[in-house]
C-alpha cells in the first residue's frame, strides 16, 4: 500500500471510541419507536430448489439494539448471509422465500411493506456492505455517481449538495484528494479503497443499521484491519447499528458487543463477546474457537478443524443439527432438537442438551 | 521508450481513461476500421450535401445529348456527364449521390427501429425472466422464423395507400418494414446481456441501496452490455442497406423518379450488354458502403472487447 493510499482517519484511542459510542448510542436512541432497532422473530427463509426445500434460515430470532454491533458468526452455508438478505428483503425470489416470522425494523414490519416502501428503506435506513468490493461496484459508472446514487434516490438534495456530500463521505472513509477522485472509475481504485467506497455508499444516507456481509473476506489482512477500524469508527460516530456477518471469530471478538453463533440455519448460541469467548456453552462454538490458529502453535502441526461438513438443509430431522460432528453427542441429541435456553443470569443462551443444567457437561 | 520514462524521474499519474477512451484508442490503431470510418464519413457527407454538390438534379433529363447519341445512354466522361447517363439522359453521378442519401437513411432509420423494438423487448425479457421472458422470446422466435421478404412485401402492400406508406417517397414504410424483421438479433443479444449482468454483484448492491428496477436496467445494465449491442447495430447497417437494395431491385420501396442504388441496378440491367456502367457504378457504391460499415463494425467489436484490452 503506497503512502497515497493510507487512510487519513484520525487515530482514536479506545476511550475516545467508547465515549463517542456511548454518546452516539444515546443519540441513536432518541425518537426510537421500539425497544430494539431490529427485532427478528422466528424468521424462516427457504429455497425451493428442484432437489427439495432448503431451509437455509430456520426459526431465527434475535435483536439488534440502537447503535449496537451484533456479530453473526458461523462457517460457510449456515445461513448468515441469507439472514442479512432477508432483513433487507433481497433474497432472490425465486427460488428463495421468507416463509415465516417477522422482522421489525425501528417499529416497522419489514415483511409487510410493499416493494416501493421497501425500496425507500433500503439504502436510506439500512445500508449494506458486500463481501467483494471488486465486483460490487459497477465498472462503467464513476465512483462519484455510485456514491451519490443513494443520496439522489433518497434524500432529494440538489445536484450540488449531493456532490458536496459525496466528497465529504469519500474523505470520511479515508480517500485522499476526494474531490478529484469522484470522476474516477472503480478500476482505478485498489481493493481496499473500493471497500472504503462501499462503506461510503452504505453510510451515504445516515442509515440506522448497516448489514456488513463479510466486509473484509476479500481483502488482505492489513487492509482488513483498516476497514474494520473504519467501520467501527464511523458507526460509533454516526450511532449506526451494525450487523457484522463473519466467519472470523477474531473480527467478532474485536468489533461486536454481542455475538450470535449460527449453525445449519439456526442460532445455536448467543451472548456477549466475553461470555462467548470465555465460556462457550455449545460444542460447535468450542470447535470454532479451537480451530483458530494460535501464535503458540507448533510449526508444521496441522490446523485443528471440526470434522465433517454442515448438513444439507433439506428436511432436517428433529435432532441437534450438529450431532453428527459432535464428539459429545448422546442418544438424546439424535432424537430431539434442543431449544435455545438460558445459560446464566444475562442473555447468554445455547442450544445444546449437554450444557443444559441436567446435561452431561458442566 | 523506457529511457524516456526514466528521464522524467517521477512517473506522471496515469491519465484517467474511461472505457470509451480506451476503446477509441484501440479503434484508432485498427487501420481497416479507420479506412471504413473515413469511407462511412464520406458517404454520409455525400448523403447530406449531395443535392448541393451534384452536377445535375437527379431527375433532370439531358434529352438532346441522348438523341444525339442515337437514343443510347451516354457513356462515362461524355457530354459533361462524369459517369454517363441513363436511357433518358439523367446524370448517373447525380442519381448515385441521391441514392447515397437513401442508403444512409436506411442505415439510420432501420437501426433506430431496431433499437426501439429490440432493446426494450430484450431488456424486459432478460430482466423479468420467467413467464415474461418466455412470452417475449417465443414472439421473437415467430418473428425470426417468418420469411423476411414475404413480411416486408405484405407490409408494403397493405400500407401502400396510407399516408404512412407515402411518407418519404414511400421509403419510411420500407425502412420500418426492414426494421421490423431485423430487430430480432438485437433483441436476443440484449436479453443475453441482461441475463448475464443481472446476476452480478453490483446489481445486487444497487438493489441494496434502493435503486428502482428501471434505473438499474438503464443505468447499470445497459451501459455494461452496450459494447456488443453497438457492434450488432453497426453490423446490422450493411445488412439493412443490402435489404433495401434487394427490395429496390425487385421494385419495392423507393418510387420513381427517385432511385436507390438497388433500383438503379434494376434499371440498368435491361441494357447491361450495351451500357454496363449503369449497373457497374451502383454495384460499386453498394459494395463500398457495405464493406466500410463492416470494417467499422469489426473494428468496434475488437475495440470494445475487454478480453483484448492491452493488446494491440
Amino acid at each position: 500500500m503506497s503512502a497515497a493510499d493510507a487512510p487519513t482517519i484520525v487515530e482514536l484511542s479506545a476511550d475516545d471510541v467508547l465515549r463517542a459510542r456511548t454518546e452516539a448510542v444515546a443519540k441513536a436512541g432518541v425518537g426510537r419507536k421500539a425497544d430494539h432497532l431490529l427485532e427478528v422473530r422466528g424468521l424462516s427463509t427457504h429455497f425451493f430448489t428442484p432437489d427439495g426445500v432448503v431451509q437455509a434460515v430456520d426459526d431465527v430470532s434475535f435483536d439488534v439494539g440502537y447503535g449496537e454491533t451484533l456479530g453473526l458468526v458461523g462457517e460457510s452455508g449456515c445461513g448468515k448471509s441469507v439472514t442479512a438478505l432477508s432483513i433487507a428483503r433481497l433474497v432472490p425470489d425465486p427460488p428463495g422465500k421468507i416463509v415465516k416470522g417477522s422482522i421489525l425494523f425501528d417499529g416497522i414490519d419489514v415483511l409487510k411493506l410493499n416493494p416501493d416502501d421497501m425500496r425507500k428503506l433500503r439504502g436510506k435506513e439500512i445500508g449494506f456492505i458486500f463481501q467483494d468490493p471488486l465486483t460490487s461496484l459497477n465498472p462503467t459508472l464513476t465512483i462519484g455517481y455510485q456514491i451519490g446514487e443513494a443520496i439522489r434516490q433518497h434524500m432529494g438534495l440538489s445536484e450540488k449538495a449531493t456532490q458536496d456530500r459525496t466528497i465529504e463521505l469519500l474523505s470520511k472513509v479515508g480517500i485522499p484528494r476526494a474531490k478529484e477522485r469522484l470522476k474516477d472509475y472503480p478500476f482505478q481504485f485498489s481493493g481496499g479503497m473500493r471497500q472504503r467506497v462501499m462503506i461510503a455508499i452504505a453510510l451515504s444516507c445516515d442509515p440506522k443499521l448497516i448489514l456488513a456481509d463479510e466486509p473484509t473476506t476479500a481483502l488482505d489482512v492489513t487492509i482488513q484491519a483498516q476497514i474494520l477500524e473504519l467501520i467501527q469508527t464511523l458507526s460509533s460516530e454516526f450511532g449506526t447499528a451494525v450487523l457484522m456477518i463473519t466467519h472470523d471469530l477474531g473480527i467478532a471478538a474485536g468489533m461486536c458487543d454481542r455475538v450470535n453463533v449460527m449453525y445449519a440455519g439456526r442460532i445455536v448460541e448467543t451472548g456477549t463477546v466475553d461470555e462467548l469467548f470465555e465460556e462457550p456453552r455449545m460444542p460447535y462454538a468450542w470447535g470454532l474457537l479451537d480451530s483458530l490458529p494460535r501464535i503458540d502453535d507448533i510449526r508444521g502441526d496441522r490446523l485443528r478443524t471440526i470434522e465433517g461438513l454442515p448438513p444439507l438443509l433439506i428436511k432436517p430431522a428433529d435432532a441437534c443439527r450438529f450431532n453428527p460432528r459432535c464428539v459429545y453427542a448422546r442418544d438424546v441429541c439424535r432424537e430431539k432438537e434442543p431449544e435455545l435456553t438460558g445459560r446464566g443470569p444475562t442473555g447468554h443462551m445455547a442450544r445444546c442438551w449437554a450444557t443444559e443444567p441436567e446435561g452431561w457437561i458442566a | 521508450m523506457a529511457t524516456e520514462t526514466l528521464r522524467g524521474g517521477i512517473a506522471k499519474p496515469r491519465p484517467s481513461a474511461s472505457l470509451w477512451r480506451d476503446a477509441f484508442g484501440r479503434l484508432r490503431k485498427n487501420k481497416l476500421a479507420m479506412v471504413g470510418l473515413v469511407l462511412v464519413g464520406f458517404v454520409g457527407f455525400i448523403a447530406i450535401f449531395g443535392s448541393i454538390l451534384a452536377p445535375y438534379n437527379y431527375q433532370d433529363q439531358d434529352l438532346t445529348a441522348v438523341v444525339a447519341n442515337k437514343g443510347q445512354p451516354l457513356p462515362p466522361l461524355t457530354g459533361g456527364h462524369i459517369l454517363g447517363t441513363d436511357q433518358i439522359g439523367r446524370d448517373l453521378l447525380s442519381r448515385l449521390m441521391d441514392g447515397a442519401r437513401i442508403s444512409m437513411s436506411v442505415a439510420i432509420v432501420v437501426q433506430i427501429v431496431v433499437i426501439c423494438i429490440g432493446v426494450p423487448i430484450g431488456a424486459m425479457a432478460g430482466w423479468f425472466g420467467g413467464r415474461t421472458d418466455n412470452i417475449l422470446m417465443r414472439f421473437t422466435d415467430v418473428m425470426y422464423a417468418f420469411p423476411d421478404l414475404l413480411f416486408i412485401i405484405l407490409l408494403t402492400v397493405v400500407f401502400k395507400q396510407t399516408p404512412f406508406g407515402q411518407a418519404m417517397d414511400g421509403l419510411l414504410l420500407v425502412f420500418v418494414a426492414i426494421g421490423l424483421t431485423t430487430w430480432v438479433t438485437v433483441g436476443r443479444l440484449v436479453r443475453g446481456q441482461m441475463l448475464a449482468l443481472k446476476e452480478t454483484e453490483f446489481v445486487e448492491a444497487a438493489r441494496a441501496i434502493g435503486v428502482s428496477d428501471r434505473k438499474i436496467v438503464t443505468r447499470h445494465l445497459l451501459p455494461n452490455g452496450i459494447g456488443p449491442i453497438i457492434v450488432a447495430i453497426t453490423l446490422g447497417i450493411p445488412a439493412a442497406i443490402l435489404a433495401e437494395a434487394t427490395l429496390a431491385y425487385i421494385g419495392i420501396g423507393v418510387q420513381a423518379p427517385r432511385a436507390s442504388w438497388g433500383s438503379l441496378i434494376n434499371d440498368g440491367q435491361a441494357v447491361i450488354r450495351s451500357s454496363p456502367w449503369l449497373t457497374f457504378f451502383p454495384a460499386v457504391c453498394i459494395a463500398v458502403a457495405l464493406i466500410s460499415f463492416t470494417f467499422v463494425g469489426d473494428g468496434l467489436r475488437d475495440a470494445l472487447d475487454p478480453k483484448l484490452k492491452g493488446k494491440q
